[in-house]
Order: C-alpha cells, then structure tokens, then sequence
C-alpha cells in the first residue's frame, strides 16, 4: 500500500493512490478486470439472445405439416388440382401432350427466367408440373389451374392482380413478376402417388 | 438531483454534446445511475435488492411478451397453447418456465427489499412518497401476478379465478352485481380470460410507470443507509458508478445463478401440479391454494370465521386481508421514531423479528387446510399481524430508549464498519 497523507478537511476526497502503471504506461490490473468482467457479460448476454431469437422460427408442430402426400390417379390430361402444403397452394397440373408440345416449342432465350419443362418435372413424369401456387411478384395465387378459369395468353396461369403470365410450364412470360412458379422439392412414390416436401 | 457534490455530466464526443442540447437522455441516465447519483458509502447488500426487482421485472416483460406472441387467450384452446408453447414452440419450455419463476423469484427479491425498508426505517421522512409508491407498486405486481395465473387456464387458474372474484361478492349490497361486472360472466370464462390477458399484458407497464416514479422520488432525497443517518458531506457519498454498479452487478450475477438453479433443476417447484390439469367449471380441487407469495394474505382471509358485529365472516375476511396491505400506506406516520435504523433500536429489532417470524407462520397457515390446529394458529398470527402495526410499533416509538447514534456514516464506517453498517446489525456489540 502506498501511503497518503492525511486529509484534514473530511469533506474533501482524499487523493488517488497511484499504482504501479498510473503514469499511463501499460494496462493496469483493473483495466484487465473491466474488460474480463464486461467481456463475460456480454458472451452471457448474446447466449440469452439466442432462445430469445431462436422462439420466433417455425414451431415443431408447423414443421411437422412440411410434406403431403397427393394421390394424383383421379387427376386426368388437361385437368389440374390444388393442394394444401405449408398452408401454402400447390398446382398439380397434368399437361396434354398440346401443352407440353408448347412449352417445348419456346427459344430459352426469350425467357426471363430461363428453365425447360423437363427441367421443372421429373424424368417420366414429363406430363406432372407441380408447382407453388404462388406468384413470385406479390405472392396472390393465380388463376388456371381449376377448370374455366383464365390461363392468360400463354395457356398456363394468370394472375390477375398485377397481371402476370405464365406459359404451360408455369414460367413467366409477361407482367411484373421476375420469376418462374417455383416448384417444390416432390417425389413419386408411385406412379399415381406423390409425396411434396 | 440530491446533493450539490453530485458529479456534473460533461458529454465529451461532439455528437454527445450534440444529442446533450436536443435530447439530454444520456444525461438523464448519469444522473440517475451513473457518477451524478451519489449514493452512501456503506450500503450492505440489502441495498441490491432494488435492482434486482428491476432487473425481474425486464425479465418479466421480455419473457412474457414472447409468450403472447404464442398464447391464445381463449377458453378453447389457451390450456392447449401453453402445451404448445412448452412443447412446440423453439425454446417455448425455457421462455415459459423462466416467466413462471421469474414471477417468484420478483416476488422474493420485492419480499426481502420490503423487509429492508421496515428494518431500516426507509419509509420515514423524507422517504414517505418512496414508500407510498413502493406499496402502489407491490398492489400492482400482485394484481399482475393473480391475473397471469389465470391464463393458463388450468384448475388453479380457474378456481383461483373462481375465489379471487369472489372476495367483491362480500361488498354489501352491490357485491355479486361487482363481481358479475369483472367477470363478465356468472363464473369465469372466455370473457375473464379475454380481459385479465389484456390487463396482464397492460399492468407490467404500469408497474414500470410507477418503479420510474419511485426511483424519481427516492433520488430527491437520495439514498437511506445502514445507519440511517443522513448524509452530511462528499465524505459520506460515493458516486453510483463504478462503485456500485460493480456491486449491484456482482449481486445480479449471484442472483441469476440462484434463478437458473431453479429454472433448469426445479422448474415446477414452487407451482401447483394442479395446473396442468385442463380448466373444469364443475369440479373443484381438493385444496385450492394461491401461489407461495400470497399464501400469507390467504392466512389472513381465512382468519375470521365467525360473523361478528352484525358483519358476515366473508367481509371480515376481505377487509382484513385488504387492510393487512393498506396499513403499509400508513406506516410513516405509525412509526413516530426519530431513529430510522433498527440497528440503534433495540426494541423495534426484535419486534421486527418477531413481524417476520409471524409473517413466516402466517405463510404456513395459508398453504394448509383449513381445519384445525392450523386455523386456530392463523386467528393469532393475523391478529399478533395487525398488532404489531398498531400497537407495538406506535408504543415502542413512544417508549424505547434508542443507542446512540454514530455522527456521521463516514465517522461509523471508520470506527469499525462492521458494527454500523453489517447487514441487520448482525455484528453489533
């Protein structure tokens, strides 16, 4: 302890005792100490904010609805169904051969967005476009998939909102949206069943 | 704020000088918990017990409104959504668990920070709004707590429904048309639950009103000390920051280690298994028991079992159990005492002892039965309650003989710390 001299009036501070490093060279113990202590603090702090942020991700019990089987059997050329899957529509659309000679017949470099058919389908499933039933400008569900209703100028779907088109391979053609409907990871389990998600 | 050696705010980034002129809120802050808050020197740890009420209550709020972002307050599916919370929901056990201990562990920390203040004479002059508002806010956190019980809408959160509401039946006269109105039913349901969720949700936010109003209040004539002596000079205070920040930190860090232990080891502990079974309008539990915290309030309510002068035994019981809290209000001018500390009043210490063992046997009283021995035992412990307040500590103030009183708390701390300023005296003589 370094000595100090005695304060004789009580209402004055008495003065700081110098340590060691108070000329201001090299850190002192209590500087180590502040930043340990705040240190400690903070990675205690950023481990609470973890289950805290953590909370508002998708629950167990909507992840649990995150796949969907569709039995496709009733489903014939030219018809299309809508299905539920993350609360979100799904096309299922089975395509004349008209429709798939169509989507073909189209130069990819005259897409926005380019991608074939057989690229949105499965091998052997060429007939299957599943696809979300979400239009990727504002997200409103477009119009085409139940019987006589608008198919737009392409003959696949039209969202009549902000007025985009898609051909018979559900890819964008013309209005504001930027992107193809997108189509979700499925399989076929059977020939007539398949499973989204 | 408080003394005139408080250390003065001197922004020196230029955009702190900036933001000093348009919007002195960092200002604000220093002043309140920062170097311009001088505080006495000798506080002992009971003196943490304020922020960690605060420190509770922003756990409080931050849990729960997370939760209402997954609960649904309907009579259909709220006991349901809890179970999603706790098993569905990413972290929804963890989030809901530490809102139900967060709810005991505020109300141990407000215990002990109120008990501080009766042994130290912290609501006498010129704390007398400090302590007013401190009541107001202890009304509120129980209002709060009562309503958020209900919410799952388990058994105990109906019955508790069912027998809280009940207490405004006993009103004379206009009594069930009250208890109708707040109900908004003949025995609670969807429309209770709709409201107190609301209100649950609305309160924690009154409370935080009201803490910002105490601490305003306590601020002007600064803090109270283990001596109880006033502050006389620079040499009494220390700034707030760093030195008890760094104290208060310390304390929250134990008291966060203490909370986890309960959260991850006992989560259910202080609760009611009761409460996880559904809501059922016509089946009551064996024993209907509040949460740990009312159980002493609960002990006075059953006291009175007998109609006296002309009053119904349920009145009696309401208005002793409402008066049991009102007499808080009153207690600046009860305790005429110029010495605020306990520590140079032997008397007073052991009649406040003896108020927290009584305390103690009514919150045993309030978790039992209802049968004998234990209504006899509570009859006396609700009556030695009320007459601790009315008749001892008026008489003591009148007729104890105080010690003498150090000059000053600088003069105490350097005549040995240890006998001034221990906690509760402890180590006096």
């Amino acid at each position: 302890m370094a000595t100090r001299d005695t304060v004789d009036d009580p209402n004055q501070r008495p003065p700081v005792i110098a340590g060691p490093h108070e000329d201001g060279v090299g850190p002192r113990r209590r500087d180590f100490l502040n930043i340990a202590a705040v240190s400690f603090a903070g990675v205690g702090a950023a481990t609470v904010l973890i289950p805290l942020v953590n909370q508002m991700n998708p629950s167990a019990d909507v992840l649990a609805l995150a796949s969907t089987e569709v039995d496709l059997a009733k489903v014939v050329p030219g018809q299309g169904i809508k299905v539920s899957w993350r609360k979100q529509p799904v096309f299922i659309r089975n395509l004349t051969p008209k429709e798939i000679a169509e989507a073909d017949a189209v130069p990819l470099s005259s897409l926005r967005d380019p991608q074939t058919l057989a690229e949105r389908t499965k091998p052997g499933h060429k007939n299957w476009l599943i696809t979300l039933g979400v239009c990727t400008h504002l997200g409103c569900v477009p119009l085409g998939i139940s019987e006589g209703e608008n198919r737009g100028q392409y003959g696949g779907y039209f969202c009549p909102c902000h007025g985009s088109q898609y051909d018979t391979a559900a890819r964008i053609r013309g209005g504001p949206a930027p992107r193809n409907l997108a189509v979700p990871d499925y399989a076929f389990k059977t020939p007539t069943t398949v499973q989204i998600g | 704020m408080s003394f005139p050696w408080a250390e003065h705010y001197r922004p020196h980034h230029p955009m702190m000088r900036w933001l000093d002129e348009k919007l002195p809120l960092p200002r604000l802050v220093y002043n309140a918990v920062g170097a311009g808050y001088p505080v006495p020197r000798n506080l002992n740890y009971f003196w943490n017990f304020g922020v960690l009420a605060g420190a509770s209550l922003a756990i409080q709020i931050v849990t729960g409104i997370i939760l209402a972002m997954h609960y649904a307050a309907n009579g259909l599916v709220a006991f349901d959504s809890v179970e999603h919370i706790m098993r569905d929901v990413n972290s929804g056990w963890l989030i809901r668990y530490a809102h139900m201990n967060g709810a005991s562990f505020f109300f141990i920390v407000v215990y002990i920070h109120i008990f501080r203040g009766l042994y130290y004479g912290s609501y006498k002059a010129p704390r007398e709004m400090v302590w007013l508002l401190g009541v107001v806010i202890f009304l509120l956190m129980m209002a709060t707590a009562f309503m958020g019980y209900v919410l799952p809408w388990g058994q105990m959160s109906f019955w508790g429904a069912q027998v809280i509401t009940g207490f405004f039946s006993a009103i004379p006269l206009v009594g069930e048309p009250v208890r109708q109105w707040l109900l908004g039913g003949y025995a609670p349901d969807n429309d209770a639950l709709n409201r107190f969720f609301s209100l649950h949700y609305l309160l924690p936010f009154v409370i935080a009103a009201v803490i910002m109003l105490h601490i305003w209040a306590l601020h002007i004539p600064g803090s109270n000390n283990p001596t109880g002596v006033a502050v006389q000079g620079p040499a009494d205070t220390v700034p707030f920051h760093p030195y008890y920040t760094a104290k208060d930190g310390f304390g929250l860090g134990v008291f966060l280690v203490l909370f986890s232990i309960m959260l991850f080891f006992a989560p259910n502990y202080l609760g009611h298994p009761d409460n996880y079974i559904p809501a059922n309008p016509l089946a009551t539990p064996a024993h209907i028991v509040p949460e740990w915290y009312f159980w002493p309030f609960y002990a006075i309510l059953r006291a009175f079992t007998f109609d006296f002068l002309f009053v119904p035994a349920k009145l009696w019981g309401v208005v002793a159990m409402f008066s049991a809290i009102a007499l808080l209000f009153f207690l600046p001018w009860i305790d005429r005492s110029p010495v605020r500390s306990a520590n140079y009043r032997p008397a007073y210490r052991i009649a406040f002892w003896m108020l927290v063992a009584d305390v103690a046997i009514l919150a045993w009283i309030g978790k039992s039965p209802a049968e004998e021995p234990y209504v006899r035992i509570g009859q006396f412990a609700a009556a030695y309650y009320f007459a601790h307040f009315l008749i001892i500590v008026p008489l003591i103030a009148r007729f104890e003989t105080p010690k003498p009183l150090p000059n000053s708390i600088t003069e105490s701390v350097l005549h040995g710390e240890a006998a001034e300023a221990a906690p509760l005296g402890l180590a006096a003589e």
